[in-house]
């Protein structure tokens, strides 16, 4: 299988953006390398404009720029631009319904070894906290580029959460969808809805539990903000039971989103799978991946006590 | 444009309508509203803007972003003189479905041309909008208006920095120095002297001026309009409460209205030129 980092996406949609569309503009906050927003500043230098280690500024020329009719993409680590520029994200960006797109790069502790400080675990729920604000959380390289090109024709504000990890390149699909969710694997013993690089391990767990005799199903909703409702709980009353997997806190993310539609509309027993309220911390992605349970091992024996539970 | 006593004049209606809006509104902020009038009167009347009430999303107009969104009033009032909505809807200000918002709402009323409020915020849109204007090929000034107390967040000297940066010699940031926060004294809370050298020192060509003075503002908004090499900062010296003596450089009027008593009382000093 092939392995490709979902920030590498970004880099490239960008470009294809930069050719259809004179008014795509592109903001960073000296991380264009790590972001990869640098793809972008290679073909249009005249439309990148690095704003310097000063992501809140960065998020407020934003909208000053949508404002007077461009269409601005503006990224940094996600633990920066959704909390250093948090309060400029809610009152120019979002408070105005400005299209401007937001990328939020080296989320969750698959950044590794710069350590805790560095990783964003709660990006998802500050963003999805914002009225007018979408979220999405791709699953691979795939996803993420048919995202971001897809962006450009979103109402408003969207942020989307890119990685710094490799990981497997499986989605296949024409286009992205805003607000709808993949099944990407049928199964009528517990329904397991996941984002990200959870995705993947999701599914690679949901085959381990196959030859345990549970039938899973998995759904990728990469699409946080707005949440598939209909797709979530029509597998709710397949299942009657609903596991989410995330790398993410599990106070206001993924989680937390099934959590109120199923119990808006269908209350099952559910688990939340992510971050336990805890930073993160040093190490390499996979030994971190193995302490935090993002392992199908540790995903799967989860799955199995909570369907036998 | 020579004619200082019709921009006097309009400032003074302006005055009173301001004084009466946030005497029916029961709150809103006072101070920052009457001490920011003249400059208002001088970008809208006094030849500055180019701008088209009848078409208000013109993209070629100039823009004006209230950073020191409080003193909001008085923008509205000026809007409303210069013709882009009724007067009659000053009286609504901060009521349920107004569209004069307590703090302004672009999304809301036409003639705003950006959301603003929360300290800082302006400054950095402003500078997008700058910006932007070097992208799209426009000609357009951006015109920021600030608090002194506003300067003390941290995001201004980021939104400095990069208009500086990138030369943005369309950018025309005026500070609206009258010397008074909530709290009290700007030099006691939170010192930001010496000003005009910070400015510089950020690559503002930077002015010092009598905020209240037309022939003052009118000169230095015309050359700084000229300036094709840097961004302009007009740090206009004004009395907070300007034109109400018992307002005038009071700190307890930064937040509260007028009562009824202290209403009429204002309206008759601003007639009788007080």
């Amino acid at each position: 299988m092939e392995f490709k980092a979902t920030r590498e996406a970004y880099g490239k949609a960008l470009v294809e953006l930069g050719k259809i569309d004179n008014r795509v503009v592109v903001l960073d906050a000296d991380l264009s390398g790590s972001t990869k927003s640098k793809e972008f500043q290679k073909q249009f230098p005249n439309r990148f404009f690095n704003m310097g280690i000063a992501e809140a500024n960065m998020a407020g020329v934003a909208a000053g720029m949508a404002l007077s009719g461009l269409k601005p993409y503006a990224s940094s680590f996600a633990v920066f631009i959704t909390g250093r520029a948090f309060e400029i994200v809610r009152q120019s960006i979002c408070y105005q319904n400005l299209h401007v797109v937001l990328c939020g790069s080296h989320s969750g502790i698959s950044v590794g070894e710069d350590g805790g400080s560095h990783q964003a675990i709660a990006d998802i729920s500050l963003m999805r906290s914002l009225p007018n604000m979408k979220v999405i959380v791709p699953a691979d390289y795939n996803e993420t580029y048919l995202a971001v090109l897809e962006s450009i024709n979103m109402e408003g504000p969207v942020y989307i959460r890119t990685s710094r990890a490799k990981s497997p390149v499986f989605i296949r699909k024409d286009r992205f969808e805003l607000g709808k969710a993949d099944i990407l694997k049928e199964g009528k013993g517990v329904t397991v809805v996941a984002c990200g690089m959870m995705v993947n391990l999701a599914l690679e767990a949901a085959k381990l539990l196959e030859e345990e005799g549970i039938d899973a199903e998995v759904i990728n909703a990469s699409s946080v903000k707005p949440i598939d409702r209909d797709t979530i709980v029509k597998s709710a009353k397949k299942t009657g039971g609903v596991v989410t997997v995330e790398e993410h806190t599990i106070i206001g993310g993924l989680g937390s989103a099934v959590s109120e539609v199923l119990t808006d509309e269908y209350p099952v027993r559910a688990l939340k799978i992510g971050i336990e309220d805890v930073f993160g911390e040093s190490g390499s992605k996979d030994d971190l991946f193995c302490k935090f349970g993002f392992t199908k091992e540790a995903i799967a024996k989860r799955i199995k006590e909570f369907v036998n539970g | 444009m020579e004619d200082f006593a019709e921009l006097e004049r309009i400032a003074k209606e302006i005055r009173k309508d301001v004084l009466i809006m946030l005497n029916k509104a029961k709150s809103g902020h006072s101070g920052g509203s009457l001490s920011v009038v003249d400059v208002l009167v001088a970008l809208y009347f006094g030849g500055i803007m180019n701008y088209d009430p009848k078409n208000p999303a013109w993209e070629d107009r100039d823009r004006l972003v209230l950073s020191k969104g409080h003193a909001c009033p008085t923008l509205y009032a000026t809007l409303a003189k210069a013709g882009f909505f009724e007067r009659d809807l000053l009286w609504t200000l901060r009521k349920l479905g107004s569209p004069l918002q307590g703090h302004p709402d672009a999304k809301k009323l036409p003639g705003i041309d950006a959301s603003t409020g929360s300290l800082g915020n302006g400054i950095t849109q402003a500078v997008g909008m700058a910006l932007a204007a070097r992208v799209l090929k426009k000609r357009y000034k951006v015109f920021c208006i600030m608090g002194d107390g506003e300067l003390q967040e941290g995001i201004t000297w980021e939104a400095f920095m990069a208009a500086s940066h990138y030369k943005l010699s369309n950018l025309i940031v005026i500070v609206d120095f009258n010397g008074l926060q909530i709290d009290g004294r700007v030099m006691d809370i939170m010192n930001i002297s010496p000003l005009k050298e910070k400015f510089e020192a950020f690559g503002f060509r930077t002015y010092e001026i009598g905020g209240h003075v037309y022939k003052n503002l009118i000169d230095t908004l015309t050359t700084a309009k000229r300036n094709v090499v840097s961004p302009t900062a007009v740090i206009a010296r004004t009395v907070k409460g300007y034109g109400v003596s018992f307002m005038a450089n009071r700190v307890e009027y930064h937040g509260v209205p007028p009562t009824d008593q202290e209403l009429e009382r204002a309206l008759k000093e601003l007639d009788n030129g007080v």
